[in-house]
Parts: structure tokens; C-alpha cells; sequence
């Protein structure tokens, strides 16, 4: 079954989609990439994702997935190499909290952070660094969520450390906290040195000018 | 034996999952009801975070947010598996148990908790989203297909508390005509064995449910007149 071809639908500045090429580029999983114009969806993408037409969408021998984080625990049991998620039941709760804390309450706070403007961007600003002190809790002093070696939840959360701080530099917000938050701010250069998922990165001032675009859209305003 | 405990509302439809999973499996397990408006010192130690019910505490340890926790007992107790053995179903399976906390919860509260142009949109998303549920169970009896699996309990209180809601509010969201598959899955699930055992009571939740409403309606009223 592993021997199927395997095709990612992303798009080059989409975290959701970097989850997922990290986790083929740790397993080394041959795969083929398709680049999505989201302003003009493929036939094909509206095939293969009728219910959230989003990005990123996995196709393994003709069958897709959606969902990042249901796609890479779909990875993680297909295809053994390098696990993503520990063995044990407990630690394996742990890492899907962790990862669903990212989706459900940083990830809104900050995009909530990007695109506010005066008091409601303050307050949202707030509440970005309230969640991620929150993830902090779940690092400790460990070098990263997945002990020793990167796993799920790093995967999971890794795009912050590139995505919130141009927040940061285009909304002139304060998300990431250097001294409330040490731990998780030195995780967060550390992560993104780790070689399989550095190389991955989008080109970052090519990154920057895509989400100055988006704010200018979204708020009608510049930085 | 270890001992597993479980911290639930009389009402939470996320807990019901919970306590489906526990006896579909046959695990022995001990219950806590919490009073959500006043919630114990226990709970909020052991779900410090979201301060929410349900938490399963297992050999001292405990394990928050509904899915993760269907998981947790899954690889856990092996018996009578919720998940299907291949990878692409079981991705398909926490697919659809996500879709519907995230597209199909939210509007259809919005719906009870609305009434004019917001409860409209509601409705709107609301069908939208059950579209694709209607459409994921052609051809098969349960999410689960056969029988009832992850995406069956996570779904579950469409069968049961979105009903209630139709009740309070009037609108039905799920006709049979509109819906027919739903609709029938509807009344084949709350008759499932362990299932129809453990619905909270009806009437309570009517009451319940009428003041959420009533509630609601109040303050959008108190913020408009600011």
C-alpha cells in the first residue's frame, strides 16, 4: 500500500501544508507536489476536497485526505519510519491536545492579532501570548514537544515561529514574548534549525511581501 | 484493575461520548458529575486549562478535549474497536468527527441561540454542512458502516440534543424529505444497544435548552440597545 504514489496539493505559504511536507520529508516519502492557485481552484482540488475546498489535501493511491493534522496522523500509521506520535496512550493524548490547542486557540488569537485594528488588536494580541504561554507549559525544559527529537506536536506548531513574527512586524503586535515565554521562544529558533524542516521553509521575503498583500486586502490598510 | 474516572454533566454531549466509549468497551469507570456553574477544585486540577468536562482520569492521570479522549480509550482498551483497521477509513472516521464540531456544532448553536438574520445564516450554514453528512452515508447503515464507530459517537447528539434544539426553537434542520439518510440514522443510532441506555433526560434538556435560548435572546437584545 505504502508503495502507491503519493500527491500533495498545497500552497507554497499555507502552514497547514508545510505540516505536511515536513512529515513526508522526516519519513522520506517520495511524493509529487502540486502547487494550488487558490484564487483559481483546480478542477481536481474541488474533486478531491468537495467538503472544505481548502488546502492541503493528501492523495495516496488515488485517495485523498484532507485535514492536516488528520492527514499527518494518517502518515504516521501508514508508513512507520520515524514516528511522529510516542508509543505510549498517555503521550499520544498529550501531543493531540497540544496540536489541537495550536489549531483551536493560538492559531485564531493570532490571526484575530493580524487582521484587528486599535483595542480589539490589543486585546487579541493579549490573548496570543496568553495561548502560547500556554503551549510553553506543554514544552518545559524539554529541547523539544517530542522529546530528544522533533514529533507531532512540533510539526504541528512549528509555523508559528515564522508566521507570528511577521505578525508581528507587519500588524505591530507583540505576539511572541521573549521574556514571559523564553522556553518556548529559543524552541521556536531551534525548531525551525533543524535541517529537514528549515530546508522546507518558504523564501521568507517572498513570505513577507504575500502576507503584507494579505493584510493591505484584509484591513485596508498598510503596515 | 485500574481505576478510571469520569468527570461529566448530566447534559455535556461531549461526555456522553465519553461514557458510549467506556461501555461499548465494557471498562469499568467511575462517574463525577460536576454542577458547570460551580465547578470543583478537582476538576479544575485536573483540566486546568479549558476548566470543561468531560476528563477521563486514568491510573491518576488526566486526559482532556472529548476526541482526544475517545482516542486515548481506543489504544487503550483494544476491545470492540471504534476505528476501523485501515489507515484511509480511520482517517476518514476522525475527518468527520472533527467536521462536526467545527462545521456543524457551531451553527446549528448559533441557530438556538438566534433568531432573525443570525439564526437564518445559521440555518443556511447548518444545512450546508449536514449536506455532506447526508452524502457520507450513502450506502452504508452507521458512519461507521456497519456498525457504529468513532464518527457515530462523535456525531451522536445530532440523534439526540439537536432534536431538543428543534424543539426549542421550531425550525427543523434535519427533515426527512431534505435529509432522508440523517433522518433515518437518526432514529437506527439512540436504538443501538448501550447507545439508547444513556441519553440524559429529555425533558430536562428541553427546560435546559429553552433558557440557554431565552438567555441568549436577552443579551444580544441588552448589546443592541447599547
Amino acid at each position: 500500500m505504502s508503495g502507491e504514489t503519493v500527491e500533495l496539493l498545497g500552497h507554497w505559504a499555507s502552514p497547514s501544508a508545510l505540516r505536511v511536507k515536513w512529515t513526508l520529508k522526516l519519513k522520506e516519502i517520495e511524493y509529487e507536489y502540486v502547487e494550488e492557485d487558490l484564487a483559481n481552484k483546480s478542477p481536481l482540488h474541488l474533486e478531491y476536497n468537495p467538503v472544505h475546498k481548502k488546502i492541503p489535501v493528501l492523495v495516496h493511491g488515488g485517495k485523498p485526505l484532507a485535514e492536516s493534522l488528520v492527514i499527518l496522523e494518517y502518515l504516521d500509521e501508514t508508513w512507520k519510519r520515524n514516528p511522529i506520535l510516542p508509543d505510549d496512550p498517555y503521550e499520544r493524548a498529550q501531543a493531540r491536545f497540544w496540536a489541537r490547542f495550536v489549531d483551536d486557540k493560538c492559531a485564531p488569537s493570532i490571526l484575530s492579532a493580524f487582521t484587528k485594528k486599535g483595542e480589539e488588536k490589543e486585546k487579541a494580541g493579549k490573548e496570543a501570548r496568553e495561548n502560547l504561554k500556554i503551549l510553553e507549559s506543554g514544552l518545559g525544559k524539554k529541547q523539544f514537544f517530542g522529546g530528544e527529537s522533533i514529533g507531532f506536536v512540533d510539526i504541528a506548531a512549528g509555523w508559528i515561529g515564522l508566521w507570528a513574527r511577521m505578525v508581528e512586524e507587519i500588524a505591530d503586535v507583540n505576539i511572541i514574548d521573549t521574556e514571559t515565554m523564553p522556553l518556548l521562544d529559543a524552541w521556536f529558533r531551534r525548531v525551525l534549525q533543524v535541517p529537514i524542516l528549515k530546508e522546507c521553509l518558504p523564501p521568507q521575503d517572498r513570505l513577507l511581501e504575500h502576507n503584507k498583500g494579505f493584510y493591505k486586502n484584509l484591513t485596508g490598510g498598510s503596515s | 484493575m485500574a481505576e478510571v474516572k469520569l468527570f461529566r454533566s448530566w447534559s455535556s454531549s461531549f461526555a456522553l461520548r465519553i461514557v458510549w466509549a467506556l461501555k461499548l468497551k465494557g471498562v469499568p469507570y467511575d462517574t463525577i458529575f460536576e454542577d458547570l456553574s460551580s465547578k470543583s477544585s478537582l476538576l479544575l486540577q485536573y483540566n486546568p486549562i479549558h476548566k470543561k468536562v468531560p476528563v477521563l482520569v486514568h491510573n491518576g492521570k488526566s486526559i482532556v478535549e472529548s476526541l482526544v479522549i475517545l482516542e486515548y480509550i481506543e489504544e487503550t482498551w483494544k476491545q470492540n474497536p471504534l476505528l476501523p483497521e485501515d489507515p484511509h477509513d480511520r482517517a476518514t472516521a476522525r475527518f468527520w468527527a472533527q467536521f462536526g464540531d467545527d462545521k456543524v456544532f457551531p451553527p446549528v448553536l448559533d441557530v438556538l441561540r438566534n433568531e432573525g438574520k443570525e439564526q437564518e445564516e445559521g440555518i443556511v450554514k447548518a444545512k450546508e454542512s449536514l449536506k455532506y453528512l447526508e452524502e457520507e452515508l450513502k450506502g452504508k447503515k452507521f458512519f461507521g458502516g456497519e456498525k457504529i464507530g468513532f464518527a457515530d459517537i462523535a456525531l451522536g447528539w445530532l440523534a439526540h440534543h439537536e432534536n431538543v434544539f428543534e424543539e426549542v426553537t421550531g425550525i427543523t434542520l434535519i427533515a426527512e424529505d431534505e435529509f432522508p439518510l440523517l433522518s433515518e440514522w437518526r432514529k437506527t443510532f439512540p436504538d443501538a444497544p448501550v447507545i439508547k441506555e444513556n441519553w440524559p433526560p429529555r425533558d430536562k434538556l428541553v427546560t435546559k435548552f429553552q433558557a440557554i435560548r431565552e438567555q441568549a435572546l436577552v443579551q444580544k437584545l441588552k448589546m443592541a440597545e447599547k
